[in-house]
């Protein structure tokens, strides 16, 4: 595969005939822009030439270890390379997570000092961003790794979450920049970072815990299935409906298309359409925002807006994919008190986890374990049936109500059933 | 609410408010509408009638500051001195003026050599793990799989041509972390893992032990040194004991294999959340183009692309038309290992006379 004519790669340490071949192409080669960078920093030519050297052998030559900013325990992912001998600038090369602004937004200031510290302590190379949410800087060894760690603190930034701990959270743009977000997203990751601030730098959990954060159902943070606790854009109440606007879109498109597109793609069968109007039965709207996607000018989210709190997603590692399901089916989050809602919430959930949960047990697989019921119950939320699919189908079930006490016979719970007096059973027939 | 008080080291997250586009700080949660101008390009509405044009770019995530400053650069002339990455890595620009947005895509083009799209019914821009390039578990890597699928599927990027949106991911290790999405592909290994006795003593014992999902791992001694011994006919091959202790090494640049999952997604829409599962399996890790996985991920996308009606994903695209017009329509063998297993497997079989004869 040809070059890029305005490629610069011509460090003669490199050699790299496979990794060459992904510089060809119309994609941006992370390729190309690294051989670039290696006239800079040499350290990346033994970068892309250990690379070379996985690609050749499909094999793998970075170890994983520990290593710990005064003060933090966690944020360095420490890496150190098992062909250090060939190449010794490899040694020790890890990866400073850094918390990035609410929304991956940045000014040019801000992510131009954020290049600055990381080439002058490290290899220079930035990745934006991982899937953990967080900004990674590549290419530090242990003594520049505490240096750098130093000058990003100085200058406002701070390290990310890693092993058991809270996670850096992530968000969408939200109501930066989008209609439909039911809530300040960016707002809300902020609060919870720095409120929880403690939890990230310093891991104490069972294992990780990640907050993501949507304003709306469309789930642009990938919160659903990608953090032990989604939060997630909804409201009560009618949607909004323009009804000119849905003539107008009728008009433009025709009735088929609504119907096609619209009416019979509702999961819940709650709209319908009369003439040009849509009717919407608000009562069985489960806020999937699929009509809105498709008709965004005519509808819109309804105007008392707040949160799904969900809990639970993980990937597939050990007990298999565990999917989110609803913990708290509607929650205000505008004022100080909401707020305090939240925090006192996610205090009790992680108590009771963590009181009770296995090392490197998630939240998820927790309550998998001990059953929802009895997380509920742990944390003192009320059962709610908007947390279920279903009622059980298994009628094998600890009644506490009803059971006739302990062995020694002591009966610990009234009334029983069957200890009732007879009129009462009479009275009710 | 009043402000979290941090301890002395602890800077938290940065403030966005000094991080957004003035017109963002100025319509923040007054935003009214938005309009898709072309591929890439959006115009959003705000109440009082400004208009904020966003221009979405690919780029590759690994970045030297080269590039970096590029961006920063672009931004600086274009959009007031601020930016946004996407959740799936695109950059975005956002700017007021309308007649600078072809100056911009020309800067973009020709500047960064990133292309512009990965808006609405597209394929945006592949989630991606660290793979050979920094991670110490990977069996294949990650941006250059990205870099070679992306090359392929670029029209797919630059054009919106699909009944909704296709969300790709790829994962380096068993532990999946590009997680789940309307195309996946991971690595799988196919035998136990390799013990490396006389290395156990950097590892917890009682950990490697605990983390078996299959309880497949046991503590035994070898040449009078603590270690764990591994029932083979137990083991899943899922390597969580290889991500607790490097001494149990999973991987094998000999058997490993990739393969494609189909139908995750996370969006609330219709159905709602949905798991990915297993389309094609035992395809070569074969850098650096790994041809055979784009062949295969243009198969399935050929077959969406033709079947589904709009807005169905590849999942409900499926579940509409059932897995075995799927396997037809895609050519792909349907074969014992697509059948679940594990505790929650009967779930999966088809438990009503429902067939399409």
């Amino acid at each position: 595969m040809a070059k890029k004519e305005d490629d610069k790669g011509t460090n003669p340490g490199l050699n790299t005939p496979l990794l060459d071949q992904l510089e060809g192409g119309p994609w941006p080669s992370f390729v190309s822009d690294l051989k670039q960078w290696s006239e800079t920093k040499p350290q990346v030519a033994q970068l892309l030439n250990q690379l070379e050297e996985s690609y050749e052998n499909r094999w793998n030559y970075w170890t994983g270890t520990v290593l710990n900013v005064s003060g933090y325990g966690g944020g360095v992912i420490a890496r150190l390379s098992d062909k250090a001998e060939k190449y010794p600038d490899l040694a020790e090369f890890h990866t400073i997570r850094v918390i990035p602004p609410p929304g991956f937004v940045y000014s040019t200031e801000r992510l131009r000092n954020l290049a600055d510290i990381c080439e002058k302590h490290g290899a220079g190379i930035l990745q934006l961003h991982g899937l953990t949410g967080d900004a990674l800087a590549l290419g530090f060894d242990n003594e520049s790794t505490f240096a750098a760690a130093e000058e990003l603190m100085a200058n406002g930034w701070d390290l990310g979450g890693s092993g058991a701990a809270l996670r850096s959270l992530q968000c969408c743009v939200g109501q930066a920049r989008c209609e439909m977000a039911c809530f300040d997203t960016m707002k809300t990751t902020r609060f919870l970072t720095n409120h929880y601030i403690d939890f990230l730098h310093r891991p104490e959990f069972m294992y990780k815990f990640k907050i993501k954060i949507s304003g709306c159902a469309n789930d642009c943070a990938n919160a659903m299935i990608g953090s032990d606790m989604p939060i997630m854009g909804t409201w009560r109440g009618p949607m909004q409906i323009d009804q000119e606007k849905v003539a107008e879109y009728i008009e433009e498109k025709g009735i088929e298309h609504v119907i096609d597109n619209v009416i019979t793609r509702c999961p819940t069968r709650c709209i319908s359409v009369k003439g040009k109007q849509l009717l919407v039965d608000d009562e069985n709207c489960v806020r999937c925002m699929h009509c809105i996607n498709v008709m965004h000018k005519a509808l819109k989210p309804g105007k008392d807006q707040g949160v799904t709190i969900c809990l639970g997603a993980k990937r597939t590692l050990k007990i298999g994919d565990t999917m989110s399901s609803v913990i708290v089916p509607f929650l205000k989050l505008d004022s100080e008190k909401d707020f305090e809602n939240l925090t006192d919430l996610i205090d009790r959930m992680w108590e009771f986890w963590n009181d009770n949960g296995m090392d490197h047990e998630r939240i998820g697989e927790f309550i998998a374990r001990v059953g929802l019921g009895t997380f509920l119950e742990g944390c003192g939320i009320e059962p709610d049936p908007r947390m279920v699919q279903s009622t059980r189908t298994s009628p094998y079930i600890n009644f506490e109500e009803l059971a006739p006490g302990n062995f020694e016979g002591e009966r610990t719970q009234q009334p029983k059933a069957w200890n009732r007096e007879p009129e009462t059973r009479e009275s009710t027939s | 609410m009043s402000a979290t008080k941090l301890a002395q080291r602890d800077q938290g997250a940065p403030d966005y408010t000094k991080c957004l586009h003035p017109a963002m700080v100025k319509n923040y949660g007054k935003w009214m509408e938005h309009e898709r101008i072309r591929p890439g390009v959006l115009v959003y509405t705000a109440e009082n009638g400004d208009k904020l044009y966003t221009v979405r770019a690919g780029s590759p995530r690994t970045m030297s500051p080269i590039t970096i400053r590029k961006i920063c650069d672009i931004a600086d002339r274009y959009c007031e001195g601020f930016l946004r990455f996407s959740t799936r890595t695109n950059v975005e620009f956002s700017l007021t003026k309308k007649e600078d947005i072809e100056p911009l895509i020309a800067a973009i083009e020709t500047e960064l050599g990133f292309p512009i799209g990965g808006t609405g019914a597209s394929i945006s821009n592949i989630a991606h793990t660290q793979g050979w390039l920094h991670c110490n578990l990977p069996a294949t890597d990650a941006a250059g799989a990205v870099k070679a699928l992306m090359d392929d599927l670029i029209d797919e990027f630059e054009n919106e041509n699909f009944p909704n949106r296709v969300k790709i991911s790829t994962s380096c290790c068993q532990i999946n972390c590009g997680r789940h999405s309307d195309i996946a592909i991971i690595v799988q290994h196919h035998h136990a893992p390799r013990i490396n006795h006389n290395n156990m003593q950097i590892c917890e014992l009682p950990k490697v032990v605990a983390i078996c999902p299959a309880a497949a791992i046991r503590p035994s001694v070898v040449d009078g040194n603590p270690t764990v011994e591994v029932v083979a006919e137990k083991c899943m091959y899922c390597g969580a004991c290889h991500g607790q202790c490097p001494s149990m090494e999973i991987r094998d640049a000999d058997t490993d294999s990739l393969s494609i999952w189909v139908g995750g997604k996370g969006a609330n829409t219709r159905g709602g959340p949905s798991l990915m599962k297993l389309a094609v399996w035992g395809l070569p890790n074969n850098p650096p183009r790994w041809p055979e996985v784009s062949e295969a991920v243009r198969t399935i996308l050929a077959a969406y692309r033709e079947g589904a009606k709009d807005w169905e994903r590849v999942g409900e695209w499926i579940e509409r038309i059932g897995w075995q017009r799927f396997f037809e329509k895609t050519g792909f063998p349907f074969t014992k290992y697509h059948i679940e297993d594990g505790p929650n497997a009967m779930w999966t079989y088809n438990r009503s006379t429902h067939v399409r004869i």
